[in-house]
């Protein structure tokens, strides 16, 4: 990789050991992906809970944290994904006291680095969301598919070690989806019909993520009507990211980068027709039992408005299994000032913050409390839990809060 | 990415990822929908299709490596940059980009040797 001044200044350890070793790692992986050299990125996100780091990660944090000269501190605004708890709730998710004080060492860890403890993972909904062309360091998939398909940005998946590095750094290496020539499409999408459901959405990202396969995949989608709301895209995206590893989709007319199909298609690329019935068999496909432990909504956090749909549904109920909302400790003190929080608490629900379910222990959880056919609004969270040991089923909004009221998951 | 293995191989053609895919607890796959669910990656050339799911393996091979439940190495035919942020913290070997599809290439249970300096996987004997 070609370097300049200030980046070989940096390896040569004139900023300290610390900024060295975070560009020796970025350099890495930069000469692995043939990046040509570095770019400058504006801000970062750091996926870290602690069930990814263990201990290992957490003392490897430490011994960072612990450096006295030298440069210790990132130098662009550089967040956190959600933690692996919410201290507040630790009790009712059964988590242990060593999962807490691991949690807390590598906090401690990270405010000493100068990261800002945001723990969201709706940070282009809650913190700033950036603008197009706008080059960033953001881990969670769910972030990064998002800030490049809905902003414009540019981002690939920076896993929690190389988006620290890029905070340490300022920069990252050129390569992915920071290079115009890769953001254009490589397969076509046709769909005969736009989703309304947060859970429909999320479904049919689900079924192009399978299709499209591999995170060098940018599908173009074409036939959505009207205008997708954010949490309508967000969960679309969120699922895409999920079940195919995609970084990148345009929506015809619809997405910055994608104002007409021939901005971002070029002739002769594959087109794949998906229907309702496709989205619709993928969502059919994870209901394998009727009886539901507990039900989450999760993966990514709510925003305000989902808070209040669902304080809406709770009015007047009560649940029989455990409902728990999860949303970003940005949300919840006004979820909390709106009164939604205790119209869900009324009805027998929880809302947690600044954490996200499949981030937190969910195995040592469903151990804990016995939970495993768990129903839920998010296609993200039904992926990914089946290989934690759940049995999880993918439903409406409105059908979950049924479910928490009756014990069942009516079949739709 | 990293230095030269020999082991044996465990082949499928499915996706990668830790934090989906894997008990890393017992060290097996654990997801039920793959194809290699039940069988242990400890000590195994790990030979798929792609890495799949979200960012969270860039950690969890730093995590696995540290106790000593990790697989020897990671081949893909396509690789994502997390898979390649986690080898290069965790010091996993990896090899990615094939003229072929390696998992139809490589038989399961083969010894196999990666050297990623020479972007070269070798099969050393088909069947052990």
């Amino acid at each position: 990789m070609k370097l300049n001044d200030e980046e070989n200044e940096i390896l040569a350890g004139k900023a300290g050991p610390v900024p060295q070793q975070a560009l020796r790692h970025q350099i890495k992986v930069g000469e692995f992906f043939d990046a040509e050299d570095f770019v400058p990125v504006t801000q970062a996100h750091i996926m870290a809970d602690t069930e990814s780091l263990g201990e290992a990660g957490v003392r490897w944090l430490e011994g960072l944290a612990a450096v006295s000269h030298g440069q210790r501190r990132v130098r662009i605004p550089t967040i956190t994904d959600p933690r692996g708890t919410d201290f507040a709730n630790a009790k009712l998710l059964g988590q242990t006291q060593a999962m807490l004080d691991l949690e807390r060492r590598a906090i401690a860890a990270f405010e000493q680095l100068g990261v800002a403890m945001t723990n969201t993972c709706i940070n282009y909904q809650t913190i700033q969301a950036p603008t197009r062309n706008e080059h960033a360091a953001f881990g969670d998939t769910g972030v990064v598919i998002y800030s490049n398909s809905i902003c414009g940005a540019r981002s690939n998946f920076e896993g929690g070690p190389s988006a620290l590095a890029a905070g340490l750094t300022g920069r990252t290496p050129r390569y992915g989806f920071h290079l115009p020539e890769l953001r254009r499409g490589t397969l076509r999408i046709q769909v005969d019909y736009t989703p309304t459901t947060l859970n429909g959405w999320g479904a049919l990202g689900g079924v192009i993520g399978r299709l499209a396969g591999n995170y060098w995949a940018v599908p173009v989608v074409e036939g959505i009507d009207g205008a997708p709301k954010s949490d309508q895209l967000k969960h679309f995206g969120a699922s895409m990211a999920s079940f195919g590893s995609i970084a990148l989709f345009h929506l015809v007319g619809l997405t910055p980068e994608a104002g007409r199909l021939a901005d971002v298609a070029d002739d002769g690329l594959p087109v794949h027709r998906i229907t309702k019935a496709d989205a619709d068999a993928l969502q059919q496909s994870y209901h394998t039992d009727d009886q539901v432990d507990v039900v989450v909504f999760s993966a990514p956090q709510l925003s305000l408005y989902e808070l209040s749909d669902l304080a809406g549904l709770c009015d007047g109920r009560r649940f029989s299994v455990p409902l728990l909302a999860v949303t970003s400790p940005q949300v919840k003190p006004d979820c909390d000032r709106m009164g939604y929080t205790a119209r869900i608490e009324a009805a027998g629900g929880n809302v947690l913050s600044g954490m996200c379910f499949y981030q937190s222990y969910a195995r040592e959880i469903s151990e804990a409390r016995g939970w495993k056919r768990l129903a839920t609004n998010s296609a993200k969270l039904v992926n990914i839990l089946g290989g934690y040991g759940y049995r999880p089923m993918l439903a409406s909004m409105e059908a979950c809060v049924d479910a928490a009221v009756n014990g069942k998951l009516v079949r739709t | 990415m990293g230095l030269t293995v020999r082991g044996p191989a465990l082949v499928a053609h499915d996706g990668f990822s830790a934090r989906y895919d894997l008990d890393r607890i017992k060290g097996v796959f654990s997801r039920p929908a793959h194809k290699l669910a039940g069988q242990s990656y400890v000590g195994r050339i790990l030979v798929l299709d792609t890495a799949k799911g979200g960012v969270a393996t860039a950690w969890m091979l730093h995590e696995m490596q540290s106790r000593g439940i990790v697989p020897l190495a990671i081949v893909l035919n396509s690789v994502n940059p997390i898979l390649a942020q986690g080898a290069a913290l965790g010091d996993v070997p990896m090899l990615a980009g094939f003229d072929v599809d390696i998992t139809a290439a490589v038989p399961n249970g083969a010894e196999v040797e990666v050297n990623p300096q020479m972007s070269l996987l070798t099969v050393v004997q088909a069947k052990p």
